[in-house]
């Protein structure tokens, strides 16, 4: 079961996405996230829409990928429904004792549920057309110029490889601490939630202790392999941007600037 | 002269005692005195607490030494500005296959080393793409690590020393986590590498990897206890008790065929006893 599970969900493919440097596709999902709160009316949603469904289109990434996301954080879109439609006053629609749909709300509440589906679809369209470990090569080159002020960018690219690298490692690790604890009397489905809380600690003590001994066995490991920081460390898979990243600049721009001309179209509704 | 050689080589950790002061502790290596000669194959082995880990991670400066010295191909591992030339002669493969491999990817794993050497990509490239064949995982190099099996597992993390194109590889006890099969492609591996020329000192439990060797070294309690061909050693069967060893199977099972000591393997008793 363990064995299954996709690191960071990447979708191996070779599509004009995929090629696109790492730096670029971080770059590019940033702005979007802000795009996204730039706009101001549904046209904006539309033109954001429209464009995120081209991404989608070229990367061949299926459908179905994608919205197996989305269900996941289902609960927070539907619960931002529920609290922006109950609670913006104005024109009243339906109304049952206290609670109260107006015209307002069901806006605003639609709004942001879209601005949420966009949000999530359109950050995980970078985890699933990059490699995590271009993803983390990618972050340590767009923040080698904050290291000028102490920022340490190679360190912090390398905690992120290593965290993907041991999520399965240390999953393994528990079911073991679980099997073992169990096979010990250990019960962990009675009780009510605080017992069963407490329950945990008889896995967590063992699981915290044991990745001690993990981390001193890869460091170890990884002095005798000669690393010795980031200075003077070269990459066997240098990135490098393309035509293609050339070209997804030019589009970051031009879409930047039809966002913000969107704002003044007048609104549908 | 030897391309390792160890004098008197003393490791003594200390321990923080209740209220913080540093105190001795154990000692794990009493004054070994070893020469290790380019291209050979050394088997050490020896009880739990004889120190064998402990050795092994002194060859590479993993360990400083307490007193004594080691020197590999000239450098001393106490000389901080060579440990560097030191580790990428040694190359080290430890126990635990899952607790050596840095990424999430085969490959990029196996680069690992080469890219802290600051080796050019293309090299790097052909480093890692060289090394992967000659441990047999090539078609899986874009695994994820986590779907392979123990005994793949060690043989990446081989590859990720042989990328790093060592003079020496020490391996501590590679084959103590496997099953039979992972064990037996380890030891081939291992035996294939010594054969291109590459120095090999495998720690061992098993008594049957070491009668592989060219050499073995028994250690007790830190100290040397004998040292000479898998021949010599398990003829010395008292010695071998005093170690706290048992006799290889093959052995035994030799004596008990009555069947002279010049047979060393299972497939030389079979031809025996035909």
């Amino acid at each position: 079961m363990i064995r299954d599970i996709t690191l960071g969900q990447y979708y191996p493919g070779s599509s004009p996405v995929h090629r696109l440097d790492a730096r670029t596709k971080i770059i590019a999902t940033l702005l979007y996230i802000i795009e996204l709160f730039i706009v101001n009316n549904f046209w904006g949603f539309l033109i954001a829409g429209a464009a995120l469904f081209t991404v989608i289109a070229i990367s061949r990434v299926p459908v179905k990928f994608i919205f197996r996301g989305l269900t996941a954080v289902f609960l927070i879109i539907a619960f931002t429904f529920v609290i922006n439609l109950f609670m913006v006053d104005g024109r009243i629609l339906w109304q049952w004792k206290i609670f109260k749909i107006t015209y307002e709300g069901l806006m605003r509440a639609l709004f942001m549920a879209v601005r949420l589906v966009l949000l999530i679809i359109g950050s995980s369209m970078m985890t699933l057309t990059t490699k995590p470990i271009e993803l983390t090569d990618g972050l340590e080159k767009l923040l080698k110029p904050f290291s000028l002020i102490g920022l340490p960018s190679h360190e912090i690219a390398l905690m992120m490889t290593i965290a993907l690298r041991f999520i399965p490692t240390l999953m393994e690790e528990t079911d073991k601490i679980i099997k073992a604890q169990q096979a010990r009397g250990a019960d962990f489905e009675s009780g009510n939630i605080f017992q069963r809380a407490k329950s945990l600690i008889p896995i967590l003590i063992p699981l915290f202790i044991s990745s001690f001994r993990i981390a001193q066995d890869l460091a170890l490991a990884m002095e005798a392999r000669c690393y010795h920081g980031g200075a003077g460390r070269t990459r066997m898979n240098e990135i490098h941007f393309a035509r293609g990243d050339a070209a997804a600049a030019i589009l970051m721009i031009v879409f930047l600037a039809v966002i913000i001309a969107s704002r003044f179209l007048p609104t549908i509704f | 002269m030897a391309f390792i050689s160890v004098k008197d080589l003393i490791v003594e950790f200390t321990r923080i005692d209740e209220d913080g002061r540093e105190v001795p502790g154990k000692k794990a290596l009493n004054g070994v005195t070893l020469d290790i000669d380019r291209g050979s194959f050394v088997a050490i082995i020896g009880m739990n607490g004889s120190g064998k880990s402990t050795f092994a991670k002194c060859l590479n400066g993993l360990v400083i030494p307490t007193a004594g010295d080691v020197t590999v191909d000239g450098f001393n591992t106490r000389d901080e500005g060579h440990l560097w030339d030191i580790r990428r002669r040694v190359g080290m493969v430890f126990q635990n296959p899952d607790n050596q491999i840095v990424s999430s990817i085969v490959e990029d794993d196996v680069a690992f080393g080469p890219e802290n050497l600051g080796i050019k990509p293309a090299e790097i490239r052909r480093r890692v793409d060289d090394a992967l064949r000659k441990v047999g995982m090539y078609e899986h190099r874009t695994k994820g690590a986590h779907m392979l099996s123990g005994g793949q597992k060690q043989r990446i993390a081989i590859a990720g020393a042989v990328a790093m194109r060592p003079e020496c590889i020490v391996f501590d006890e590679p084959t103590a986590m496997l099953d039979p099969q992972g064990r037996q492609s380890v030891m081939d591996i291992i035996k294939e590498l010594n054969a291109e020329g590459i120095t090999v000192i495998l720690i061992t439990h098993y008594m049957n990897e070491a009668a592989q060797a060219d050499r073995i070294v028994v250690l007790k309690k830190g100290l040397v206890f004998a040292d000479g061909t898998p021949h010599d050693i398990f003829a010395d069967r008292e010695m071998i008790e005093k170690a706290g060893l048992e006799l290889p199977y093959e052995i035994e099972l030799r004596e008990k065929a009555g069947l002279p000591d010049t047979v060393m393997t299972v497939e030389d008793i079979i031809c025996q006893l035909k």
